[in-house]
């Protein structure tokens, strides 16, 4: 049985399990197609895990459901607390950089449920993730509770348990070929519209090749560059992007010079000039905008990359769609 | 050539370092060592500035400039020229 009854008046104990409901899955689903992306949240405050008594170990989380799912749900089979943070429905990297993860709000929180009454140790299991908003000398000066960064991934927790200790495994984040799949749907959704009407203005425009080019453009920045990210050339996002652009250019450069040999030289070399200059710098845009999606990237970098590349792929693409649309008309 | 990367704003003061090792422990790309008690950049290139070693440094050795950065605020200073003002969105 539980042991919170005697708890102070204010500080109740959710309940949870480890379970997976199909409300929890639909819950994920919605969430990675990037739809209502403020709405996947849990109740901030304490939550008991099976039958956790006052020696059970406490895990701090964030209210984002996909962090407190992949939490509960690696700690099958354990009596333990969870600790949820206010992080406004963002996950718990994500929010720790901007804070809401920190230690002013877990200080808080400790003090809010009583903490120091639920459990009788002083230890609290964090997620590596949340590091850079907690100052974890500043908890323990002021609660009194020791922080532990646990693993980056919740998956990890059942090996790192064992022994309390993470391999350096462990404690490295890596961006594979999964992470970066599961961001295209939100990338897509973000654009779905803009790129609908985009790639209707193309064909009225420019019929089929100039809509083509369109939806090449967007599913080259937000479907191919995710995936091809390690294997692009360069280490910037801007001139990878720039690369893919090119390679996906070259087929329209050649179905102009494959299908329309009745051109005159010019309007041939003015519509394949657009291609060339249009495509590439437009990918390119939208692969420097991935950098905020990546988990490596440092802001000085994305700075470095903005200030030497944005206004070569303005100029670019600006006279890149002048082309294309004077090419368009002129016969 | 086309590499933004190569410098960032990490800063380790190694005659403050205590030899805690939490700045291995929080690091999540393995800037960090610890060698004769004392922290050291490894792998300098790798860090993304998020900021966990500098807020876990009790000692205060580490500086690094953190935060997520408006891209909008910087892509229109790049643009126009003028000064970079975030605009309250991130």
């Amino acid at each position: 049985m539980t042991r919170v009854f005697h708890l102070a008046a204010n500080t109740a104990v959710m309940a949870t399990t480890s379970k997976m409901t199909s409300t929890n899955y639909w819950d994920h689903f919605v969430a990675r197609m990037g739809v209502r992306r403020g709405d996947h949240r849990v109740t901030p405050g304490l939550y008991k895990l099976g039958s956790p008594s006052t020696d059970s170990p406490v895990f701090v989380t964030a209210n984002y459901s996909l962090s407190f799912d992949a939490l509960r749900t690696s700690l099958r089979g354990l009596n333990a607390y969870i600790l949820v943070l206010d992080t406004k429905g963002v996950n718990v990297w994500c929010a720790a950089g901007k804070r809401t993860f920190g230690t002013r709000e877990l200080i808080r929180r400790i003090k809010a449920v009583n903490l120091n009454n639920v459990v009788s140790h002083r230890r609290l299991i964090l997620p590596q993730l949340g590091a850079p908003g907690i100052a974890a000398h500043e908890i323990k000066n002021q609660t009194g509770f020791l922080v532990e960064y646990g693993p980056v991934r919740a998956a990890d927790l059942p090996e790192y348990l064992t022994n309390h200790r993470a391999t350096p495994e462990m404690r490295l984040v890596k961006f594979p070929l999964h992470d970066r799949f599961v961001l295209i749907p939100v990338e897509l959704t973000a654009i779905w519209l803009p790129g609908l009407i985009a790639i209707g203005l193309g064909y009225i425009i420019g019929n089929l090749p100039y809509a083509l080019a369109v939806l090449t453009v967007i599913l080259g920045g937000t479907t191919f560059f995710p995936i091809l990210l390690p294997w692009l050339p360069s280490k910037d996002f801007s001139t990878k992007g720039a690369f893919l652009g090119l390679v996906a250019a070259l087929p329209f450069v050649f179905s102009v010079f494959l299908q329309h040999a009745d051109w005159s030289w010019y309007h041939q070399a003015g519509q394949m000039l657009g291609y060339l200059l249009a495509m590439p710098s437009s990918i390119a845009y939208i692969s420097l905008n991935f950098t905020g999606s990546t988990t490596f990237t440092s802001r000085t970098g994305v700075r470095k990359e903005i200030f030497a590349y944005i206004r070569p792929m303005a100029v670019s693409f600006a006279i890149g769609l002048v082309l294309l649309l004077v090419f368009a008309f002129v016969k | 050539m086309f590499n933004s990367y190569l410098e960032n704003t990490l800063v380790l003061d190694a005659q403050l370092c205590t030899g805690c090792t939490l700045c291995v422990t929080v690091c999540p790309h393995q800037v960090f060592a610890i060698t004769d008690h004392k922290a050291r950049i490894i792998n300098p290139t790798n860090c993304m500035e998020c900021g966990a070693c500098q807020v876990n440094c009790a000692a205060g050795a580490i500086t690094v400039t953190s935060g997520v950065g408006c891209a909008s605020a910087m892509i229109n200073a790049a643009l126009t020229g003028k000064k970079e003002v975030a605009c309250g969105c991130c």
